[in-house]
């Protein structure tokens, strides 16, 4: 296989395909078209250190907006993710002035009115939609936004569980909100107060606390090669 | 991008052998048949891609030629010209690297009353930590124990692995989950409250804990906002890697040189001491195979820590993942988790036949797919000639009804479905990819490294995994051991006299290759890769000449 490399371009065409035309800050340049954006970027001449990530599309730091020739609207995308179109007219979003709360978890209420304290511009949302709009994961932002609204935490983390925090939503929106942090405080409070609690995890972290497990580790730690190898090959599989 | 005529007549294969395949499962390897495959087809036994270290404190160590070449490198700064003055910020514990075990060695440092400076390459968070997606292993559950993880982590790294470490490892695990939890981090958990954990490769027990197969996420967004909300004892500096350590004159570790890439100006933190947390070195791209890694996994944490008079170990060992996605081309090499497997996927060839179980230890599976391609022939190839084997995703929703696959693996499903694949209907494509550094900076269980006011944790260590990690280990290494870094660091710092600030280690490095005859390569750490296409000249001064 070929790893990722300067020439990733020509590696995928054989050299061969013909070029397309797409617009980077509102230069002409002409790349491969099946690259992605973000190796299109590269293949210009481009050297990224702002918005460039994991180039899986887990991390959000590829955040992109573009226009197609002639037409009016805005699209919205993960450079990495994304394969090039002709007449694609893009900006990466490299930074963005969002705001976040600052708390202290453990002294929290998984209640409403704990997210309209930290953020009270959510009683502010018009229920417009464009957030959901500019999220690139295809999350229904605005319907976690009215959980929130309601008070429905549980609901907020469900919905906003794929959030990979762009911050597209946010840079839309236009009444300011941070849309994506709401998600995060929901998920936080979710996952320390209203998840079931899991009694055997509690058990065992006593077990640990009161040593019970020293012994048997301290055994295995002094076994040869050998005598672990008989063992690990004698494993019990749980089916 | 949908499959190509050939595909899909093997793909019909695939599907006609699946009721059939469901209810016969492929058997296990003997520990014979394991060897013989490793030997024959896992990179990490072609010894025509690895050399010998030639200087420091591991010379005669083998490991792959492009970790060689970065390790006995010349330094970024030369030691004879570049001009310590007082450093520009001043901490008691620095933690280079924003990914999980850097907050969690910043988190535990600041807890126990440390100041922290966390500096990162890009933004804080953007590590492979983000990118886990299978989950994190713990004996919790009621017929499991540290002791039975034990076996299994070190039977899958070939027994060679640190007993000590393995014994933190599985011993911190449950306290580990348990904090995440406190945090605030949302695992999958039955209605009863049971974690909801299924097998990975090597597993004896049902023991992987997940968020989705958003697990890395999860975490590190969790970790990510805890920092920021301590922002009075953790100051986040991104966009500065680190690219050289400071030493007082008996080596004992002093604070680090940045490089802000934004002005490109260096920058110096004065430290009582440091956290190496930088990860590993994918983007290496050894062999020259494609990575599932972060942009910046580039192996710095290892250079430097080595300069600096640090031990290696296990540097021979790479893990290669068995299921990089390989078609469509655009995501050739990125990761499709082993939680595919683990809920009951299997591995088809070319003719819609399983070749092997298909939850073997990583590297005994990236063997097995490499020979049942390269050796039997029976890959699939792509529109470009690339070779790979079916995971055969569908059988998911027959085996645990439909919708399964959306709620478990909505990370997957989306990146397939960008590029017009369904995988609930459709298998994917997948051959081995480079996925981790199973070894790194020689370590004890609390993260010391033998040079003082040098911590490491996560991925730039060595010796937890011996040879091979099993899945769901390094997300639970990262935060185990970040968080004994960063309590040990913060211990550490606690009345400690320094001296002046040097560069002394570096220019002992300079000798120390002139001695060996080593001479010229590319100045390392070398902070990311090179994937620009440059067709015209490169102006290589200043745009506006200083002075």
């Amino acid at each position: 296989m070929t790893a990722e490399k300067p020439d990733n371009g020509s590696s995928i065409l054989g050299g061969q395909a013909e070029l397309i035309p797409i617009y980077v800050m509102g230069q002409r340049v002409d790349v491969p078209p099946s690259l992605t954006i973000m190796r299109a970027l590269e293949y210009a001449g481009y050297t990224l250190t702002r918005g460039v990530g994991c180039r899986g599309g887990f991390c959000g730091a590829c955040a992109t907006v573009y226009r197609l020739k002639g037409k009016p609207a805005l699209y919205f995308a993960l450079a990495c993710q994304t394969v090039v179109q002709p007449e694609m007219y893009l900006a990466q979003i490299p930074f963005f002035p969002y705001r976040r709360a600052d708390y202290h978890l453990e002294e929290l209420q998984p209640t409403a009115a704990t997210l309209y304290q930290l953020y009270p511009e959510l009683l502010r949302c018009l229920a417009c939609g464009t957030c959901t709009k500019a999220c690139p994961q295809g999350i229904d932002v605005r319907a976690y936004m009215a959980a929130a609204m309601r008070g429905d935490i549980a609901a907020v983390a469900d919905i906003s569980f794929d959030c990979i925090a762009c911050g597209l939503c946010s840079a839309r929106c236009p009444v300011e909100e941070t849309q994506y942090n709401v998600g995060l405080l929901a998920r936080r409070l979710t996952g320390r107060y209203l998840s079931p609690v899991s009694q055997h995890l509690l058990d065992r972290v006593q077990e640990i606390g009161d040593g019970k497990f020293v012994a048997e580790l301290q055994l295995l730690k002094s076994l040869e090669k050998a005598q672990l190898a008989e063992r690990y090959n004698a494993r019990e599989i749980e089916a | 991008m949908t499959y190509t005529e050939s595909m899909l007549a093997s793909i019909a294969k695939v599907d006609a052998s699946r009721s059939s395949r469901m209810s016969t499962p492929f058997r296990r390897m003997t520990p014979e048949e394991r060897d013989d495959v490793l030997r024959r087809f896992h990179p990490d036994y072609i010894q025509q891609a690895m050399r010998e270290i030639r200087i420091g404190r591991s010379q005669g160590m083998r490991t792959p030629l492009e970790m060689a070449d970065v390790l006995e490198g010349p330094a970024q700064i030369d030691p004879a010209t570049f001009q310590l003055g007082a450093p520009d910020l001043l901490c008691d514990v620095l933690v280079i690297g924003g990914g999980g075990a850097g907050a969690s060695a910043a988190l535990l440092a600041s807890e126990n009353g440390a100041q922290v400076v966390l500096a990162t390459k890009l933004r804080f968070g953007d590590a492979n930590t983000m990118m886990a997606q299978g989950g994190i292993q713990a004996a919790d559950k009621p017929d499991d124990s540290p002791a039975i993880h034990y076996l299994d982590v070190v039977g899958g790294g070939h027994f060679a692995n640190s007993p000590d470490l393995v014994e933190a490892l599985v011993s911190d695990a449950p306290l580990v989950i348990r904090w995440l939890e406190e945090l605030g981090v949302m695992f999958d958990k039955l209605p009863d409250g049971a974690m909801n954990t299924v097998h990975g490769g090597g597993t004896s027990r049902k023991r992987m804990h997940s968020a989705r197969d958003y697990s890395g996420a999860e975490i590190m967004r969790v970790l990510r906002d805890e920092v920021r909300c301590r922002s009075d004892r953790i100051q986040v500096l991104e966009f500065n890697p680190g690219v050289e350590l400071l030493a007082d004159a008996s080596g004992r570790v002093t604070g680090a040189v940045l490089l802000d890439l934004e002005t490109r100006e260096y920058r110096l933190v004065g430290a009582k001491a440091v956290v190496l947390a930088t990860g590993g070195g994918g983007r290496l791209h050894y062999q020259g195979f494609p990575t599932t890694n972060h942009y910046g996994a580039t192996g710095d944490g290892v250079v430097l820590a080595y300069r600096a008079g640090a031990k290696l170990a296990f540097m021979h060992t790479m893990q290669y993942h068995p299921t990089g996605a390989a078609y469509p081309e655009q995501i050739l090499g990125q990761l499709v988790t082993e939680k595919v497997r683990g809920l009951g996927a299997q591995v088809c060839n070319l003719h819609g036949e399983q070749f092997v179980f298909p939850l073997e230890t990583r590297d005994v599976e990236s063997a097995a797919f490499i020979r049942e391609c390269v050796e039997r022939g029976n890959g699939v190839a792509t529109n470009t000639g690339q070779q790979g084997v079916w995971l055969d995703s569908p059988m998911i929703d027959q085996i645990h009804g439909a919708g399964t696959i959306e709620k478990a693996l909505p990370a997957m499903v989306r990146q397939f479905r960008n590029f017009n694949i369904d995988m609930t209907r459709q298998p994917i494509l997948v051959y081995p990819t480079l996925h981790f550094q199973n070894g790194g900076v020689a370590h004890a269980p609390d993260g010391s490294t033998g040079v003082a006011g040098l911590f490491v944790a996560g991925e730039v260590c060595g010796g937890v995994h011996g040879e091979n990690r099993l899945m769901g280990n390094s997300l639970l290494e990262i935060t185990v051991f970040g968080r004994r870094a960063g309590r040990s660091a913060a211990a550490y710092v606690q009345g400690v006299e320094l001296g002046e600030r040097t560069l002394a280690h570096l220019s002992a490095w300079e000798q120390a290759r002139r001695e060996a005859g080593v001479s010229g390569g590319r100045p390392s750490p070398i902070l990311l890769p090179d994937y620009t296409r440059h067709v015209r000249q490169v102006r290589q001064d200043p745009l506006i000449p200083v002075g």
